[in-house]
């Protein structure tokens, strides 16, 4: 909402001393929040005085156009009193004629400086303005040609264009609707400055009679109240006063004729949206009804639209007129002939016009204040001033016909007790105080006596009231927010961070510390998304959840793996520059469940435990998921030699270190993945008193992934469910036991098939070699001509060592001698 | 190898005079002091204190005189081995502190050689700033509430008292999900999660809830369809307003320092009533709304907009209406809640220029805040 200063003052009488910094400043702490302070004018600066022009002379030029070579009279505004010399391209004007002159030395909107020039073979000295160049508005038909009582040649005209005002532009919530209006927004200031306020919508008006034009209401729910009035005899040629376009233009909009104008004008008057029709346009009387489904209706913005039986339509006999609310029709609209006028003010209900609104996509100035809500008591006030305006400025004479139909509902009453606004503010606020500002706002207040119970009946140009709680707000903003005090609220003792959430930084620490680095990426992909990462038709990632209204067509879909937007932040690293990049994200992949419905439940209790578990059993499985992504070196070259480059193993191990962090010992298997590289593809699993638990894969992206996604060839990746691996975590660890008896050393080395897992071995080597056996590790794997084709060789180092004594060759002999026999027998094994 | 020597003919032995035994002394304390290395003094002991130098021969001899003169040779020797070896320890001694001297000047490296070898890692600015304003209200003896980010639409809007025809639903622009009857929306914001909690823990509630949330806003720099805030609910008898003041205030100097300077008026939200606004004041222009860029102080702030405050969320005491749907007793309870924009307080606190940054994924952008912030 904007409103010019002029225009609040008109209802209430500010105090001297209030600047409109200040009044903003203070409408701001009763909610009306200030959004921008602008001076329409202050961009136009210096000489900017009337002229009459003296002489015009018409000049062709080669160009086609018609230049006029002009002098003006500006009196002593030029210092010499002698004409000005002025070229203008406009021809709305002649000899005599009084027009706007900006001098040398001014300046117009866009930081445009005027000074003597030479154009078009003359020394041109300043401009004859047009509305547009002055901000006036879009009227560029020609220059402003001033009436003859406007003034003087050199007078100053500023003031008589009215380009000086203050507009300060508000944020209005939804529960202040009043306030789209100066009748509201002049209710505030006086509230703010104690300055006296002067409702613009108490007026004298006509009785309803039964002579205005007649009007029907079917649907008494949809419209309560429907107020009509008449005028004929309109000059349609009448124009605009500058002052009501501008104070229009102030409030964003834009004047058009007349006729709307003055509708729009008393609209941001009052607050209650109006509608003008063609009064010879109309046939037979108005109905108002629900609208047929499948009816059509062409509306003032040249759209038809197909309308739904919800919808409250204005009708005569040839059909629906107007979008009750909303929009008027095609058919009646005012236009450059209309002489007569039927002005409507009807009051309608704020959840149809919403309804309305958001189904045919339509958002008006009037939408907006009908679906919040307006006084439904100012019908007959704010026909009364169109009508008054109509008379006044379109010479228009108003018949005696005065249309009500309906009544304005009774407001409800509200009750509280007169200390809850100081037990909920925490302010000390006396019944008294409570008992003022309640009044201030309007609300109309009984208290019985030595009653603690206040009786509250809120002004009808406030629907948002209903609740107690709404009047503790009002009271409380009149005392002023700021003076609410501030106090710690006395918590109990809490017991921290959850082991989960715990658990979580743990993770992200883990691998900033492992060199990876942290990114957020959205959740939003595409199918290409997935067909990139070569996933299977028939695989579980490609169930995924579908947004209605997505941002992009491009990418509906809510994922079922971070890899996509993990791996695009990967590029984008490569691509700027930054080649060795390792990067990790955990957060939430959506898993719907197809066909479940999340009900609408009461709102009135609490749900009952089966309506709850119901709600929640719909909602889509939202695990926790863990990606890391590595492309270059892990180890940079340098001064020192090689580096190390990313790897398969850099990715399975990125996992284990997150394993271990939490206490967990992962196992690992081949496995063939999508989009790993199905010779580089490691199952990551852990072992639970229920079996192995896959947690998912790490290894090399597939080279087509690593095209498709426009990563680096070779580019590592892991993605494995971090909530399925926090929930294995060992949240006490128990004390280690070790024995500090020297430990005994033995190596083998085994050669076995190539395609013989090495972990498999090592595995069955520690079995083999029984509790004596502390660890069993790979140190070297061969390959080649002394061991033949289709063979490796694994060396292994085994520690040994006993909890009470110190072994002997005897003893670890045996224990290596089992378990090479051990993995001959399960592995083929042959030690070398 | 040399032993005593037990079978020695007596007429072979001659004497051990004075004089000898001083010279070979004294040869032996020459030979020492021109060892010029380790080696070389090994080899100097080997030759005049081993078994086979001249003075380790003569005290083999020794044996084999007689009584008296036996004494007085075993004592000259004696006194001259002892010399000797006094002599060999005492150079051993400064020849090894040469050697090591040496040794640390040959090893010498350059050590501003560079030895960044392993890329830095860092966690996410987001993170670890819902981290930390969690820990100030753990600190408080809050805890740390979740919800999914795929929630119910009751969840949402209608336990918030935004029943399907309010008007503040089109403030929030929602992404709803396929089939619309399942009623499932992206969270537009973390108060759902106010609603999870009183549904299941009952009161005394404190707790504060971070997350993601989601809107249908096109992606430019103070646009994300996908921003964090942080939500923040008290649930007890006897809460009042001055109860949310004090704990946003609290929070505002933890995270901002003492003597921030914040605003609260009047506002709406379905949720809260009273509702209120907390703004801050603009720490790049102190409030004016002036740029403090261009040189004249005429320009307008970029980072409020001129406005001089800078908005930080919204909050205020729970509707009633809200407290009846999560099955709360609203005659015995009341409780306030706020919400604010992660991101948005990160770009203030650390500015920020662009909203998109946090997205992207620009290593450089993340490692610049280490891994606490
Ligand atoms: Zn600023």
């Amino acid at each position: 909402m904007k409103a010019a200063l002029s225009w609040i003052r008109d209802f209430v009488d500010l105090p001297a001393d209030v600047t409109v910094d200040d009044l903003a400043a203070r409408l701001t702490t009763l909610g009306l929040k200030l959004e921008a302070l602008e001076k329409p004018g202050a961009d136009v600066t210096g000489p900017l005085v009337i002229g009459r022009v003296l002489t015009q002379v018409p000049e062709p030029q080669k160009n086609g156009k018609t230049i006029n070579w002009c002098t003006v009279d500006v009196g002593a505004a030029n210092g010499t009193g002698e004409p000005q010399g002025i070229v203008c391209g406009a021809h709305n004007f002649a000899p005599g004629d009084l027009v706007v002159v900006v001098l040398p030395g001014g300046v117009l909107p866009g930081g445009f400086e005027i000074s003597e020039r030479k154009t078009y073979g003359h020394l041109s000295a300043g401009m004859i303005c047009s509305a547009r160049e002055l901000g006036l508005g879009d009227d560029h038909d020609g220059i402003i040609v001033l009436p003859p009582d406007a003034g003087a040649p050199g007078d100053s005209v500023r003031d008589y264009l009215l380009l000086d005002d203050d507009v300060i532009e508000f944020e209005i919530n939804p529960d202040r609707a009043y306030a789209l209006s100066l009748r509201g927004v002049a209710r505030e200031a006086a509230l703010a400055t104690g300055g006296a306020y002067t409702d613009p919508a108490l007026r004298q008006t006509p009785a309803p009679n039964a002579d205005g034009y007649p009007v029907v209401i079917d649907d008494l729910d949809g419209c309560p109240v429907f107020v009509a009035r008449t005028v004929s005899g309109f000059d349609p040629a009448a124009t605009t006063p500058r002052w009501m376009a501008r104070r229009i233009q102030h409030a964003g909009m834009r004047p058009i004729s007349l006729a709307v104008d003055i509708t729009n004008y008393v609209m941001l008057e009052l607050g209650h949206p109006i509608h003008g029709y063609d009064a010879d346009k109309l046939t037979g009387p108005i109905r108002v009804r629900r609208a047929t489904a499948g009816e059509k209706l062409t509306t003032l913005d040249g759209a038809e639209r197909t309308l739904a039986a919800e919808d409250l339509v204005v009708t005569d006999d040839s059909g629906p007129i107007g979008l009750g609310g909303v929009m008027g029709g095609e058919t009646t609209e005012i236009s450059a002939t209309t002489t007569s006028i039927l002005v409507e003010v009807a009051s309608w209900n704020p959840v149809a016009m919403f309804r309305t609104g958001k189904r045919h996509k339509l958002t008006s100035e009037a939408g907006k204040r009908n679906e919040r809500g307006v006084d439904p008591t100012i019908g007959e006030a704010a026909a009364d001033r169109v009508v008054e305006l109509l008379v006044e400025l379109g010479g228009a004479t108003a018949d005696a016909g005065v249309t009500k139909v309906g009544t304005a509902p009774e407001q409800p009453t509200v009750t509280i007790s007169a200390d809850l606004p100081a037990r909920i503010t925490g302010m000390e606020i006396s019944a008294e105080t409570t008992v003022a500002h309640l009044e201030a706002v309007g609300c109309r207040v009984d208290r019985a006596s030595g009653s603690s119970e206040l009786t509250v009946v809120p002004p009808p140009w406030r629907p948002d009231i209903t609740d107690p709680f709404d009047l503790v707000e009002e009271v409380a903003r009149i005392v002023g927010y700021d003076t609410v005090p501030s106090v710690l609220p006395p918590a109990p003792a809490g017991r921290g961070l959850t082991s989960e959430q715990l658990l979580r930084r743990r993770v992200g620490r883990t691998l900033a510390g492992a060199g990876y680095v942290e990114v957020l990426t959205f959740p939003f992909v595409g199918e290409q998304a997935f067909d990139a990462l070569s996933i299977p038709e028939d695989d579980v990632r490609r169930t995924a959840l579908r947004l209605a209204n997505p941002l992009s067509n491009e990418a509906p879909l809510m994922t079922t793996t971070l890899l996509p937007g993990v791996l695009e932040a990967l590029a984008r690293n490569v691509g700027r520059g930054t080649t060795d990049v390792a990067l990790f994200e955990a957060a939430p992949v959506t898993f719907p469940h197809v066909g479940a419905v999340a009900p609408i439940l009461a709102v009135d209790r609490r749900p009952t435990e089966a309506e709850w578990a119901e709600l929640n059993a719909a909602l889509p499985d939202q695990p926790l998921h863990l990606v890391l992504a590595l492309a270059g070196e892990v180890e940079l070259s340098g001064w020192w030699g090689e580096g190390r480059k990313a790897a398969w193993s850099d990715a399975v191990e990125g996992v284990r270190r997150v394993a271990l962090a939490l206490g967990v010992e992962v196992v690992v298997r081949a496995a063939s993945q999508a989009p790993w590289h199905p010779g580089r593809c490691a199952e990551i699993l852990v072992e639970t008193a229920d079996g192995p638990v896959s947690l998912g894969h790490a290894g090399e992206l597939h080279p087509r992934v690593c095209a498709a996604t426009g990563v680096p060839v070779r580019t590592a990746a892991a993605e494995v469910n971090l909530s399925a691996l926090i929930a294995q975590a060992v949240l006490i660890v128990p004390a280690p036991d070790f024995s500090t008896f020297p430990v005994a050393k033995e190596d083998v080395a085994l050669v076995v098939a190539a395609d013989v897992p090495a972990a498999a071995v090592a595995r069955t080597l520690r079995e083999g070699a029984g509790p004596l056996c502390e660890s069993v590790r790979l140190f070297d794997v061969y390959t080649g001509a002394q061991i033949g084709d289709g063979q490796r060789s694994l060396a292994f180092a085994l520690r040994f060592r006993a909890p009470d004594r110190t072994l002997t060759e005897a003893d670890t002999g045996a224990a290596r001698d089992a378990a090479v026999a051990l993995a001959a027998v399960r592995h083929g094994a042959v030690q070398r | 190898m040399s032993g005593p020597n037990s079978s020695y003919d007596p007429v072979q032995v001659t004497p051990l005079g004075e004089e000898q035994v001083w010279a070979m002394r004294d040869q032996a304390l020459a030979a020492v002091e021109a060892a010029a290395d380790l080696d070389a003094l090994k080899q100097v002991r080997t030759d005049h204190a081993g078994d086979r130098s001249p003075l380790g021969l003569a005290n083999r001899e020794i044996g084999a005189l007689p009584p008296q003169a036996k004494k007085d040779a075993g004592m000259r020797i004696g006194q001259a081995r002892g010399a000797v070896n006094q002599a060999l320890a005492a150079r051993q001694a400064v020849l090894e502190v040469e050697a090591e001297e040496l040794m640390l000047v040959t090893e010498t490296v350059d050590v501003t050689l560079p030895w960044d070898r392993s890329p830095r890692g860092a966690r996410h600015p987001i993170t670890m700033m819902s981290e930390r304003i969690a820990d100030i209200f753990v600190a408080m003896g809050w805890e740390v509430a979740e919800g999914p980010l795929v929630e119910a639409e009751w969840l949402n809007f209608d336990a918030l008292n935004l029943g399907a025809d309010h008007p503040a639903r089109t403030m929030q622009d929602t992404f709803w999900t396929e089939p619309a009857e399942n009623n499932v929306v992206l969270r537009t914001h973390t108060s759902p999660v106010q609603a999870r909690t009183m549904l299941t823990r009952t009161p005394p509630i404190y707790v504060v809830c971070p997350g993601r949330v989601f809107r249908t806003d096109e992606y430019d720099a103070t646009h994300s369809p996908m921003f964090h805030q942080v939500e923040g609910l008290v649930i007890d008898e006897g809460i009042t307003m001055a109860h949310l003041k004090g704990s946003l205030d609290h929070m505002l100097a933890a995270l901002f320092g003492e003597g921030v300077v914040t605003r609260f008026r009047p506002s709406y939200f379905p949720f809260t009533e009273p509702s209120a606004e907390m703004d801050l004041i603009c720490f790049v222009c102190r409030g004016t709304g002036h740029s403090v860029l261009e040189g004249n102080g005429e320009g307008t702030c970029r980072t409020c907009r001129g406005e001089g405050w800078i908005e930080l969320g919204g909050c205020g005491v729970v509707n009633p209406r809200v407290l009846t749907a999560c099955g709360v007793d609203p005659d015995r309870y009341t409780g306030f809640a706020f919400g604010f924009g992660i991101d948005r307080t990160l770009m203030f606190r650390h500015g920020v220029e662009d909203l998109r940054s946090f997205f992207e994924g620009d290593v450089r952008f993340s490692r610049a805040f280490g891994t606490e912030i």
